[in-house]
Order: structure tokens, then sequence, then C-alpha cells
């Protein structure tokens, strides 16, 4: 996606311009440009670079709402405050493991449902992509309840009809326990965002030529290599592009865990700890300190993909 | 095909229909329960009971839930307009017209609908309480725009390349005015763009959390899922299970509607936007 080429812009008229700087005509264009495309791109800046440089500047002092009087400028202090804390670190342990869980799950499930859904019987297509997007229709917040309320030991019906699971009894209490509440997030994040995964693939699927599966089959390759060979290298592109948003976006969780934990057992998620420093202990300072952390991993994930999907590319137009 | 291999492929089809319908099943089942039977461990109710919808649409959770509904169709909806709109300048200016900036503009737009919501909310609480847009519709609408408007832009802007611009100067040649040939050509291509953009971005404002619940206090502004997260109960001693699945169920059914109805035109729009690009 970042390595977009944009369309072939199609020439006007010749236009019979001194050669020497811009034609009037090609001048007139770049200012029609910029003042259409202009005020959305003045929206994007204002509603998120002017908030992040202000959390940037609200992080230096010492800030509590409960106590405005005493606002003072203590430089990084804070950041060194949160770097040295357990409980950033265990934040930012149980949000890399619910999205490295989610992601992989995702990955798998939605590359199965976007070959169900190519190669399904026509008769049966519709139905299972109609399905498919009920879960993303669905809001965050409804479906974390939807999945709290079946595994919750008094709603629930999870307990009766798993007792034959070695560890669940009538009383298994699913978040009374960290990992188990993980367990229930991570499911309940999987069945809301895998339909988005699916769909990203669906179309990277559409794009492996069918004349190199005809070919590979011809030349006796299983349905296995076909796929490793094939299929999965042809589509890297549209695997890179839904791993990078699924990731990203898997790094802020926070409806769910507000829903199903309220952060409790350890489940804390980075968001959730910005949350509750600047909204719950109206601590301006630190929260501001958590959120630009959060901000610059981030930051770095996209970073860090973005040099990985070059790379890729590179090598793949070598061969 | 062979009679095992159109069963199999049944079968499969069936698997993934239960795994998408399961949840929301089981939320029309906690929803039609009545408070005896909430706790009874069942998948179904014993029988049907209509007393949730009635406590969430005329009864006492009427009061929280009823104008978070109306805060979020409003909002949404001006959100999605104010979008739309700026991202259908953008999007003919990128597809259109040939000028320096255009990358600059799309990696911008990445890099907002990357950006992480919470770090957005913290400052922008501190500066919505000093300048007074806290528990407004200003206040949730503005914020809003950095989830739709990124989004808008790229899938419009992937509808907008597809359109053979050619044609409105065909038209022209034709003798039509620039703005008769924007009009009666331009128009009716872009529009199956704009429409699905805009239930794209709707979906996108309708499904916000951290917005809604950071910077909203009161039913003034507070929108659904935000209510829906904090409804505790009528009363301390009331468990809310029944009536949170009901209301939930209430903003979940229209959505999930509107999906289906244009299903193959929110497919399109998803994935062009990304794939494309």
């Amino acid at each position: 996606m970042t390595q977009t080429t944009l369309p072939p812009v199609k020439k006007t008229e010749p236009v019979s311009a001194p050669k020497r700087g811009l034609s009037d005509r090609s001048r007139s264009e770049r200012k029609l440009g910029w003042l259409l495309a202009g005020p959305a791109f003045v929206v994007m800046l204002a509603v998120t670079a002017y908030p992040i440089l202000q959390a940037v500047y609200e992080s230096l002092f010492s800030y509590r709402l409960t106590d405005p009087a005493n606002r003072e400028f203590t430089g990084l202090t804070n950041y060194w405050v949160i770097l040295t804390d357990p409980i950033w670190w265990q934040a930012i342990w149980v949000t890399v493991f619910i999205t490295v869980v989610t992601v992989a799950v995702e990955l798998v499930l939605g590359f199965g449902l976007a070959m169900v859904m190519a190669k399904a019987l026509s008769s049966i297509r519709p139905v299972v992509r109609a399905a498919i997007l009920i879960p993303y229709a669905v809001i965050t917040v409804v479906s974390a309840f939807a999945w709290q309320f079946a595994f919750d030991i008094n709603t629930g019906f999870v307990n009766s009809w798993f007792a034959w699971i070695p560890g669940v009894t009538a009383d298994t209490d699913w978040f009374g326990d960290r990992w188990q509440s993980l367990l229930v997030i991570c499911l309940a994040e999987i069945w809301k965002t895998t339909p988005f995964i699916s769909l990203l693939l669906l179309a990277g699927l559409a794009q492996v030529p069918e004349v190199l599966q005809e070919a590979a089959k011809v030349d006796g390759a299983t349905w296995w290599q076909r796929l490793w060979r094939v299929t999965i290298p042809n589509m890297k592109a549209a695997i890179m592009v839904a791993l990078l948003f699924r990731s990203l976006d898997a790094f802020r969780v926070f409806d769910s865990i507000f829903i199903m934990t309220g952060g409790a057992n350890g489940t804390e998620s980075v968001s959730f700890l910005a949350y509750r420093q600047t909204i719950a202990r109206l601590e301006i300072g630190l929260g501001s300190a958590v959120s630009v952390l959060l901000f610059l991993v981030v930051v770095l994930i996209a970073f860090t993909f973005i040099k990985a999907f070059k790379v890729d590319l590179a090598s793949t137009r070598g061969e | 095909m062979s009679t095992r291999k159109k069963v199999m492929w049944w079968i499969g089809g069936a698997i993934i229909v239960v795994y998408a319908l399961f949840p929301i099943a089981w939320i029309i089942s906690i929803s039609l329960k009545a408070p005896s039977d909430i706790a009874n461990g069942q998948f179904l109710p014993s029988s049907v009971s209509w007393g949730n919808y009635e406590t969430v649409l005329t009864g006492d959770a009427s009061e929280l839930f009823l104008p978070a509904l109306r805060n979020s169709f409003g909002i949404c909806l001006i959100a999605t307009a104010i979008s739309c709109l700026l991202a259908m300048f953008a999007a003919y200016a990128i597809a259109r017209l040939d000028f320096p900036g255009k990358k600059v503009i799309l990696s911008t737009a990445l890099a907002v609908a990357i950006f992480p919501v919470i770090s957005i909310v913290t400052p922008l609480f501190n500066v919505w309480r000093q300048i007074g847009l806290y528990d407004t519709w200003p206040g949730l609408i503005l914020p809003y725009l950095s989830l739709t408007l990124p989004i808008s832009i790229w899938t419009m802007s992937a509808f907008f390349r597809e359109i053979p611009w050619e044609m409105e100067q065909a038209a022209q040649v034709d003798g039509a005015t620039t703005w008769q040939a924007f009009r009666k050509v331009i128009v009716p291509l872009a529009a199956p763009g704009v429409f699905t953009t805009a239930i794209i971005a709707f979906f996108i404002a309708w499904n916000d959390f951290v917005y809604g619940i950071v910077l909203t206090s009161t039913e003034a502004a507070r929108p659904v899922p935000a209510a829906l997260g904090l409804f505790s109960g009528a009363s301390q001693f009331e468990d809310p299970t029944g009536a949170i699945a009901a209301a939930a169920l209430i903003v979940t059914i229209p959505v999930v509607v509107l999906v289906l109805l244009f299903q193959r035109r929110i497919v399109a729009g998803l994935t062009n936007g990304a794939v494309k690009g």
C-alpha cells in the first residue's frame, strides 16, 4: 500500500506555453489540486498532529486535574516514572500477547475463509460472503458483551456446554484469572476482525494468475505445493497489507478489555493504561506520556513492517 | 463435481454461517430472557419475554438509551457527511488533476489511519474542557474525522480512478458545457463510490468507543457504545444483562441489514482502497 504507484495521470491537450517554467494550464491545475485536496489535508493534520504535539507538551509537566495549582515543569520525569514501572511493562506484554495471538489466528482463519469464498459452489458463495460481513457490521462493544455474557459464570452457557472438557466445570470463573480472561478477549477480537482480513486476502487471491495455477497442476504439483509455491508468494502484498493493518489495529485494543474485565487481573492494555491515568486518575501529565509512548510504539511497528515490506518486494522483483 | 465434494462444501459453508451468527444469536436469546431465566445456563430462553425491550425503549433505561441513540445517529451522520464532502474534493483532485503532493496527501491519510486513538484523546480531553467542547456534538464530530477521513480518501480515490474521465471531454466536444458534462457524466459515475464510502465511514464512526467514553459525560453527547459500556442497571441491585442485550440488538440489527443490502459494494470499497490503493 505504501509503495503505491500513482495512476498514470492523463496529460491534457498539448499546451503551447513557453518551455521555461510552468505553463499557465499546469499552474492552474496545481492550484486547483491543492485547493480541492487542501481542506482534507488540513483537517487530517488538525485532528491528529495538533493533539499529539499537545500531548508531547503536557507530558513534560507534573499535572493533575485534582491539583491544578501545582502544575510544574518536570522534563522527562514522567517518562522515567512510566518506563521504570512494572505496570507499564505488564501492559506492553499484555498488548503484545493479544496482538500476536489474534493476528496469527486471524491470518490462518481469514485465509481459510477467503479460500472457501473463492472456491465454494456458486450456490453457497453469496450466503457465505453475507455471513462473513456480519461480524464486521457488529460494533466491538456489542461483540465484547456477547462473548462476556457467554462465558460469564452467571449468565453464560459455555460452562454447561463444555463441561466435558477437562478443567471446565459449572463454576469455572473465566474472568477470575488472567490467562482465561485474555483467552476470551482474544476470542472476541478474532471473531470481530477476521472478516476484514479475509476480505483483503480474498482480493489478494483474485490477483493470483490462474495460468500459474494451471501450469503447476500440469507439472504435477500437489495442492499443498501449489498453495506454498504459487498462491502465497503471489499474494504477498495483500498479506502484508492485511497484517500491517490488523497488527496496528490490534495493538490499540481497548473496547473489549473495558467491557470484559475493566483491566482487572493484569489484563490492562497500553491504551487502557493511558485511559486510566488520564480519565480515572486525572493525571494529565502521566497520561500524556503514556499516550506519546504508545504513539511511538505504533510508529515503530509501522516502520518495521514497511521496511520489511520493501525488502520483500525488492527480492521478489529480483527473482 | 461429485456429490461427496458438494456435501463437503455445504458443511463448510454451514460452519462459517454458524460461526458468524452465533454471538448474534446469543445476544438475541439473552434479550428475550426473563430476569429469572438469565442465569439458567441454557442457550435458549425457557419462555420468550419482551420485558428487556420495554426497559430499554420505554422503561427505566430509556432515559439513558434513547438520547444516546439520537446522539449516535446525529454525530455519526454529520461526521460522515463532512468527511465524504472533503474526501470527494480530495479524491477528485487525486484522480483527475496533475499536481505535486498527491503522494503526501495519501501517505498522510495512511498515517492518520494507523494513529492510536488514545494518543489523541488524552490531550483532547484537557483542551476540550478548557474551550467548552467537552460533552458536546462538535466535540465528538471533530475527532471522528480522524477516523472517517483517511478511509474515505483512500476508498474514494480508488473508486474515482476507475472513472473514465475522457467521457467528460467527449461530452464537451458534443456541445455540453463544462458543468453539464460534469453533472450528467461524472456525477452518475461517481455516485456509487461516494455512497459506498459514506456507508463505510458511517460504520467506523458508529463503532467508536474511546472518543465516546472519554469526551462525554452526560446524555448531551454520549453515543450508544459508550452508554452501553457504562450502563450498570437501573438500580444497583438489578442485573442489567438483559437490558444491555436488548439495547445491543437494537443498535446492531439496522447496521447488519444495511451491510447485507449493500454487501457487494462494501466488499469492493473495503478491498479496493486497501489492496489496489
